[in-house]
C-alpha cells in the first residue's frame, strides 16, 4: 500500500502513447468477420433512392398510370398536323390516329340531347360511339372529354413549368445572397400573397383578355410565388453545409454554387410541391373557365364545358355536366396521389416500417 | 528568421457581428455587435504550423474563416506573400484561392453527398483549369493515392466512405490546387482516436513533402501539441498566449493556458495533478469584460495591495462582483432573516465566514447587505471602487517573456508590487507590428 502511495505523483507523461502504428492495425487479424460493405444498396443517389420507394407505392403508381392515360388518350383522341407556318412540315400529320369516335366540333353527329342510356348506346351508328351522350349543340361529349384533355392537361403542366422557372430563379438568389436582394423579393411574394389565388388570376385575364396562353401567364402570375419561398428556405438552410463553404474557397462563382452545390439539395421540396399544384392549376383553369375567364366557348376544356352546361343538370341532362367535372376529379386526384407519393418517397423517414433498410439512417 | 517576410502575417484582425436585431433596433441603431475576433494579431513562416487553440465560441473558426477572406473581416490586415488580401478584387481573390485552402471538422457535411468523389476533386482542378482532360483523372488519382486513398474509388459517393476517408477526401480536395497554406479547421474534433493519429501523421507527412503551412485549429491542447511549431490560446476573441509548445508547457504561463493544460486527460493511474476547475462559463462576446477578459474567471487575479488577501478569498469576492454585476444572485430562495441571510450568501458565493483582513471584510460584509436588500448596483459599485486591480481596468498586451508572448499582468512589471495608480509603461508590450519584427525565440 505505501509503496504504491509513493509512487502517486504530480508529473504528467509517465505513461506515454506514442507513434500509433497504422500499419499494425490495418494488418493485424479482422476482431469479426464483419467488412464494409462499400456496394451497399444507398450507394445510389438520392433521386434513384426515391424512385425505388416510389415504385413500391401501389396507390402513387396507379395515379401515375391514370394521368398516362389520360395523357395518350389527348394526345391520340384527334390526328395533330402541324401549323401551315410550321418550316419544311407544314401541314403535315404527325400523329395519325385519332381515337375520339367523333370530331368533337361536328354538331351533326346527333340531333337533339342523346342520353347514354343501354338503349342509345346499343344503337351506336358507324360514326360515332355516344357513351358519354351528347350535349346541347349535339356534340359528343367522350370525343370532347377526350380531346379537351389537350387544353387541360397542358396548362397544368405548362403553367407549373413555367412558374417553377420563375420562382426557382428568384428564391434561390433571395435565398443565396439574402440582405436587400432577399427582402426585396420576399416583400413581392408576400404582396402577391395578399391576393387571393383566383381573385389575382381573373384580374390578369381582365387586363390580358381570355385565351390559351393568358390563362398560363395568369396561373404562372400566381403559381410561383410558393416554389419561391419554398426553395428560398431551403436554401437558407443547405447553404449553411460546409460543401458550399469549400467550394467558395476553391473559387467557384455564385452561379456554378447554386446550381451545382446548393439547388440539388434544395429541390425535394419543391418537386412535391410542384407535384400536388398540377392538380390545383387544372383546377383553377377550369374554375376560371367555368365563370367564362378560360378559353372560348366553343373549346373543349372541360371547365369551359361544364360553363356552358350549367343548367343542364336543372333541365335532367345530367351527363353533359357529369362527364367533364369527372376528368377534373380524376385527374386531379391522380396527380394528388402520384404528389402524396413523391412526398413519401423524399421523406427519408418514410422507411421507418421498412425491414430491409431500418429506421437509422 | 527576421528581416524574411512570413508566409502570411495577419495584424489587429476584427470581426463582430450584428447580433440579432429587429427592424426598429436598427432604425433606432440600437444593435449590439458580437466581437467574435478582437484584434488577433500573428504569423505564420513557410511550411510551419501555427496552432490556434480555445474553447468553443472564442473565435478561433471565424479566424480563419476571416484569412481565406470567407467571412469579410470588419477590420485588420492579412498579408500574404506580402500582398495585403483584404483589400483585393473578387477576380484576384479567386486566383489567390489556389495557394490557401481549408480542411473543414465535419467531413460528412464538408462534401457535397449529391457528387462523386471524383467530381468534388476535380471541381477544384476544373475551376483553375489547372489540367488538361486526359490528366485530369490521372491528377485525381494520384491525389486520392497521396492522401491514402483507393483510386478506384473516385466514382463513389461521399455516403459510401467512413469518417476518416471523408477527411481524406477534403484533404484530397484542398491539395488539389497546391495550395501554399491550408486552414485546418478542427479536422480530426470529429474522428475517432485512432483515426484522428492517422489524419494528424497524414497532415505532417503532407507538410513535409510539400512544403505546406497550416494554420490547425482545435479545441485540444494535445492534439496541437503534436503537430504544432507554435501555438495561439485563444480567449473569448484574443490570443491569451502565444509561443512554441516548449515555452507554453512549461511554467510560467497564462493562467488560462495553465487551466486548459491542466485539463488534457493523462492515461496514468497514479497521477494525482491538481486539475484547475475555472468558475463559470465565458462571458458574452456581445458584452465582454473590461480589463482583462479573463478577469472573471481567472484562479490568479492581481489582489489590491491595500488589502491583505488570501488568493481564494480574493478569487470568491472578484466572482461575489462578477455575480452582483449580472444580478446572478436568487436572493429571495435564501430566506427572509438578515444574519441568517448573508450568512447563506457567504455560502452561495464560496466567501469564507470572515476575510483575513478585517477592512475588506467590513467592504465585503457592506456589499452583502446591499445585495440582501437587492441592491446589486450598490454592492457591484462598493466593491469595485474598494478592490481595486489592474486586471478589470487595464487591458493586457501581449508581451515577450521567458516563455513566449503573454497576454497577462502577472508578467507585467508595472504590475508587480500590486496595482498602480492607472499610469504603466509600454515598453515592454508586444504589439502586432513588434512581434512580426522579433520572430521567434
Amino acid at each position: 500500500m505505501s509503496s504504491e502511495t509513493s509512487q502517486r505523483t504530480t508529473e504528467r507523461g509517465r505513461i506515454r502513447v506514442t507513434g500509433f502504428d497504422v500499419d499494425r492495425v490495418e494488418s493485424r487479424d479482422p476482431l469479426s468477420s464483419w467488412e464494409p460493405d462499400l456496394q451497399s444498396e444507398e450507394g445510389r443517389g438520392r433521386l434513384e433512392y426515391a424512385w425505388k420507394r416510389f415504385r413500391r407505392n401501389h396507390l402513387a403508381l396507379f395515379g401515375a398510370a391514370t394521368i398516362g392515360f389520360m395523357i395518350l388518350l389527348a394526345v391520340f383522341s384527334r390526328p395533330i398536323q402541324l401549323p401551315s407556318s410550321f418550316p419544311v412540315l407544314a401541314g403535315q400529320t404527325v400523329q395519325p390516329f385519332s381515337l375520339a369516335p367523333a370530331d368533337p366540333a361536328n354538331q351533326d353527329v346527333i340531333t337533339g340531347y342523346r342520353e347514354p342510356t343501354l338503349e342509345n348506346v346499343l344503337t351506336w351508328p358507324p360514326t360515332g360511339l355516344y357513351l358519354f351522350g351528347a350535349d346541347w349543340a349535339g356534340r359528343d361529349i367522350l370525343s370532347r372529354v377526350m380531346y379537351g384533355g389537350r387544353w387541360s392537361l397542358s396548362i397544368g403542366f405548362i403553367a407549373v413549368a413555367m412558374a417553377l422557372l420563375v420562382g426557382i430563379p428568384l428564391g434561390s438568389v433571395a435565398g443565396y445572397y439574402g440582405g436587400k436582394v432577399d427582402e426585396l423579393i420576399m416583400r413581392i411574394v408576400d404582396m402577391l400573397y395578399a391576393f387571393p389565388f383566383i381573385v389575382l388570376a381573373i384580374a390578369v385575364i381582365a387586363v390580358l383578355g381570355r385565351g390559351y396562353w393568358e390563362m398560363i401567364l395568369a396561373l404562372v402570375v400566381v403559381g410561383w410565388l410558393p416554389y419561391a419561398r419554398i426553395i428560398r428556405g431551403e436554401i437558407l438552410s443547405v447553404k449553411e453545409n460546409e460543401y458550399v463553404t469549400a467550394a467558395k474557397a476553391l473559387g467557384s462563382r455564385d452561379r456554378s454554387i447554386i446550381v451545382r452545390h446548393i439547388l440539388p439539395n434544395a429541390m425535394a421540396p419543391v418537386i412535391v410541391q410542384a407535384t400536388l399544384s398540377i392538380g390545383t392549376t387544372v383546377l383553377v383553369a377550369a374554375a376560371l373557365g367555368f365563370i367564362g375567364l378560360g378559353l372560348s366557348p366553343a373549346s373543349a376544356e372541360w371547365g369551359v364545358m361544364l360553363n356552358v352546361e350549367q343548367d343542364a343538370i336543372a333541365r335532367g341532362r345530367w351527363w353533359a355536366g357529369l362527364f367533364p367535372g369527372l376528368a377534373i376529379f380524376v385527374f386531379v386526384m391522380a396527380i394528388n396521389l402520384v404528389g402524396d407519393g413523391v412526398r413519401d418517397a423524399f421523406d427519408p423517414q418514410g422507411d421507418q416500417t421498412d425491414s430491409d433498410t431500418g429506421g437509422l439512417r | 528568421m527576421s528581416g524574411s517576410e512570413p508566409l502570411l502575417r495577419v495584424e489587429g484582425l476584427e470581426k463582430y457581428y450584428e447580433s440579432e436585431s429587429d427592424f426598429i433596433d436598427r432604425l433606432l441603431g440600437r444593435q449590439k455587435k458580437v466581437k467574435a475576433v478582437d484584434g488577433v494579431s500573428f504569423e505564420i513562416n513557410e511550411g510551419e504550423t501555427l496552432g490556434l487553440v480555445g474553447e468553443s465560441g472564442c473565435g478561433k473558426s471565424t479566424i480563419g474563416r476571416s484569412i481565406l477572406q470567407l467571412r469579410e473581416p470588419t477590420a485588420g490586415s492579412v498579408y500574404f506573400k506580402g500582398q495585403d488580401i483584404t483589400t483585393l478584387s473578387d477576380s484576384e481573390l479567386r486566383d489567390l484561392r489556389k495557394e490557401m485552402q481549408i480542411i473543414f471538422q465535419n467531413p460528412q457535411s464538408s462534401l457535397n453527398p449529391r457528387l462523386t468523389v471524383n467530381d468534388i476533386i476535380g471541381e477544384a482542378l476544373d475551376i483553375h483549369g489547372i489540367e488538361g482532360d486526359v490528366t485530369r483523372d490521372a491528377r485525381i488519382k494520384d491525389l486520392l493515392e497521396r492522401v491514402g486513398l483507393n483510386a478506384s474509388h473516385a466514382n463513389r459517393y461521399p455516403h459510401e466512405f467512413s469518417g476518416g476517408q471523408l477527411q481524406r477526401i477534403g484533404i484530397a480536395r484542398a491539395l488539389a490546387v497546391d495550395p501554399d497554406f491550408i486552414v485546418c479547421d478542427e479536422p480530426v474534433s470529429a474522428l475517432d482516436v485512432s483515426v484522428q493519429a492517422q489524419i494528424l501523421n497524414l497532415l505532417e507527412d503532407l507538410q513535409d513533402e510539400l512544403g505546406i503551412a497550416y494554420l490547425f485549429i482545435a479545441h485540444d491542447l494535445s492534439v496541437v501539441e503534436h503537430i504544432a511549431d507554435e501555438i495561439a490560446v485563444m480567449y473569448l476573441g484574443k490570443i491569451a498566449e502565444i509561443g512554441t509548445p516548449e515555452e507554453l508547457f512549461v511554467p510560467p504561463q497564462h493562467p488560462y493556458t495553465e487551466a486548459l493544460l491542466s485539463a488534457i486527460p493523462e492515461p496514468d493511474p497514479l497521477w494525482e495533478g491538481d486539475r484547475i476547475l475555472l468558475e463559470g462559463s465565458v462571458p458574452s462576446p456581445i458584452d465582454p469584460p473590461s480589463g482583462c477578459k479573463f478577469h472573471t474567471r481567472c484562479p490568479r487575479v492581481i489582489p489590491p495591495s491595500d488589502y491583505e488577501f488570501e488568493q481564494e478569498e480574493w478569487r470568491a469576492v472578484m466572482s461575489f462582483r462578477h455575480r452582483a454585476r449580472e444580478e446572478d444572485i436568487a436572493v429571495e430562495t435564501f430566506g427572509d432573516d438578515d444574519d441568517a441571510l448573508t450568512e447563506a450568501l457567504r455560502d452561495e458565493l464560496d466567501l469564507p465566514s470572515s476575510l483575513t483582513d478585517p477592512e475588506a471584510e467590513r467592504v465585503v460584509e457592506e456589499a452583502l447587505r446591499s445585495v440582501a436588500d437587492e441592491e446589486f448596483a450598490a454592492a457591484e459599485s462598493v466593491l469595485r471602487e474598494t478592490f481595486e486591480t489592474p486586471c478589470t481596468t487595464d487591458e493586457p498586451a501581449l508581451r515577450r517573456t521567458d516563455a513566449g508572448r503573454v497576454a497577462c499582468h502577472l508578467f507585467d512589471p508595472a504590475y508587480e508590487s500590486g496595482p498602480t495608480d492607472g499610469t504603466r509603461t509600454d515598453d515592454g508590450a508586444v504589439t502586432g507590428d513588434g512581434a512580426a519584427a522579433s520572430g521567434d525565440d
